[in-house]
């Protein structure tokens, strides 16, 4: 089996196998299938998602990845003719069950999008405080403490600090998107969702973001969908490959890029397709 | 070469004629204007602005007016905007469907069906005599489909990415719709609001049958009240001169009110492009 890409930063240890993973893991899909009218998106997806890890998930388009984390903090269901089966927990707690919330579920599922979206009408400000003002968890002196915390954990505060009160679509793509970041991680998010998040960006704000994204595995979980398959080497310590609606490959970043399991994840990574 | 002139004569004969269709659209507007002014401008004076009927003004007329304008507004303003905010925000399903097509039926209604319809209601049933309170009823039939769509037109122009940021940061869908969705939309709504306004300002056969007119200044809630599209319908009909010029007066004011409103628009418009 050829090397198809070198990647440096993870030990070889030996493979972490699937009942380990569960042990400590914070977020688990268990035959999760989900549709978009009759389409089927998602066909039985069992996935572990592990605390304070970055895992990725690859695939070409198309393959179900944005789905399947939009199925994390239950936003697929705001698609219309969207529907869903299966079960995801969340620590322990199945988040689809009759008696949850996905309110409460978003707030500690969060999530930053393909395109930079911070609310046009707010300032840079009100943007990170957004979350908290709107639902009603912080209030007063207490909120620009918060406010410059995240701006700082997402790396924004010195180039925005004196700016606070400019609106928020008023710095560039990847500022934008640091601010998403911010906006997202002011809630204290147990994991955070990341859709493709540097798709947007030049190389430059995209060097930015995942050096961010490491810096945010110390305390949060982090899952992030990408195109980039260099990407989920650099930054991920797990990586899933999915392929037309099934999750084909799941294991350590290390393992899937150097010796995967299956030879559609070995094409896929050595750009034979996708 | 000749080809090229045929081509050529072709493209300046079709500008000709679309400019031509243009001065024709603008004659009867710029007309009217026109007359309105120069028959209208005579009669302005402080006194005919402020005073009542007997006294050579049309005072309570603009007064009338500006009641009816309120209280159409508190009546249709949250109507409207919050039936286009049912159709944008929850309006995929057969219910809201079908409420769009009669909304887009209303907005076309004739507006002396809605004068009757209010007068055999509230004017008779209800309250039991004249009313500026029927009259604003019958208005905000009319403003309410241009509310509701304008307000559905524009809250469909903010993109669904911030809707769903809002959502996915664990806020209530009530919540997003009030403090990130409106907002968005304000300078769309602002401009419906001021256009249903400026339409209802000028409406006359709803009011015939639900306010009625009158000479004095307003009466309270329970009896008849002027308004200045009536002023001009009953001074037009008088074989009097100065009762006459009066009425020119008087359309003058309302065209003057209705432009202000326009430019108003225009203003508040251009402020959301800057944005």
């Amino acid at each position: 089996m050829k090397m198809p890409m070198k990647v440096g930063k993870k030990s070889a240890e030996t493979p972490i196998t699937a009942q380990q993973i569960r042990s400590d893991a914070k977020m688990q899909t268990i035959e999760l299938n989900a549709w978009f009218g009759m389409k089927q998106a998602l066909k039985n997806i069992n996935l572990t998602v592990k605390t304070n890890a970055i895992t990725a998930i690859i695939g070409p388009s198309g393959c179900g990845k944005s789905t399947l984390i939009r199925c994390l903090n239950r936003m697929h269901e705001l698609v219309p003719n969207a529907r869903m089966s299966g079960q995801v927990f969340l620590d322990d707690k199945n988040i689809y069950a009759s008696d949850v919330d996905p309110v409460q579920i978003r707030r500690r599922v969060g999530m930053v999008f393909q395109k930079p979206n911070p609310f046009p009408t707010m300032s840079i400000h009100d943007n990170v405080a957004a979350g908290l003002k709107l639902t009603g968890a912080r209030k007063g002196e207490a909120l620009d403490e918060v406010v410059r915390r995240s701006l700082e954990q997402a790396t924004l505060w010195d180039e925005v600090k004196d700016d606070l009160k400019k609106p928020g679509t008023s710095i560039s793509g990847g500022q934008q998107q640091r601010l998403c970041i911010a906006r997202a991680i002011a809630l204290q998010p147990e994991v955070i969702l990341m859709d493709e998040p540097c798709s947007a960006l030049d190389p430059i704000a995209t060097a930015k973001i995942e050096e961010l994204i490491v810096q945010l595995k110390n305390e949060y979980t982090v899952v992030i969908v990408t195109h980039n398959m260099q990407q989920a080497a650099r930054v991920s310590d797990f990586t899933a490959f999915m392929y037309l609606g099934e999750l084909v490959e799941f294991g350590e970043t290390t393992c899937v890029f150097e010796n995967p399991r299956s030879e559609l994840t070995e094409k896929y990574i050595t750009g034979k397709f996708g | 070469m000749s080809g090229y002139l045929f081509r050529k004569f072709k493209n300046r004969l079709f500008f000709v004629l679309c400019g031509t269709c243009v001065v024709i659209a603008v004659i009867p507007l710029l007309s009217i204007l026109y007359e309105v002014v120069i028959k209208g401008a005579p009669a302005l004076s402080l006194n005919f602005l402020t005073q009542r009927d007997a006294y050579g003004g049309i005072g309570q007329a603009i007064q009338g007016t500006l009641i009816l304008i309120g209280l159409t507004g508190i009546i249709g303003i949250p109507t409207g905007v919050l039936s286009g905010v049912f159709l944008s925000e929850y309006g995929n399903n057969k219910y809201a469907t079908t409420l769009r097509t009669v909304n887009d039926l209303l907005t076309e209604f004739p507006s002396i069906v809605v004068g009757i319809t209010a007068f055999g209601i509230i004017v008779l049933g209800v309250i039991g005599s004249y009313s500026p309170l029927a009259g604003g009823v019958a208005l905000s039939f009319i403003m309410i489909p241009i509310v509701a769509k304008t307000t559905e037109e524009s809250l469909k122009l903010v993109p669904n990415s911030v809707r769903e940021a809002s959502l996915a940061l664990g806020v209530h869908k009530w919540r997003t719709t009030l403090r990130v969705v409106l907002p968005a939309a304000k300078g769309g709504l602002v401009t419906g609001i001021l256009l249903a306004i400026a339409r209802i300002a000028g409406e006359t056969a709803p009011l015939i049958m639900t306010v009625l007119g009158n000479s004095y200044f307003f009466q309270g809630f329970f009896s008849p009240m002027d308004a200045l599209p009536l002023r001009i319908w009953r001074d037009s009909l008088q074989p009097y001169a100065n009762l006459q010029a009066q009425g020119w007066g008087a359309a003058l004011i309302l065209i003057l009110i209705v432009l202000s409103l326009n430019i108003a628009v225009r203003v508040a418009s251009r402020g959301r492009l800057k944005r």
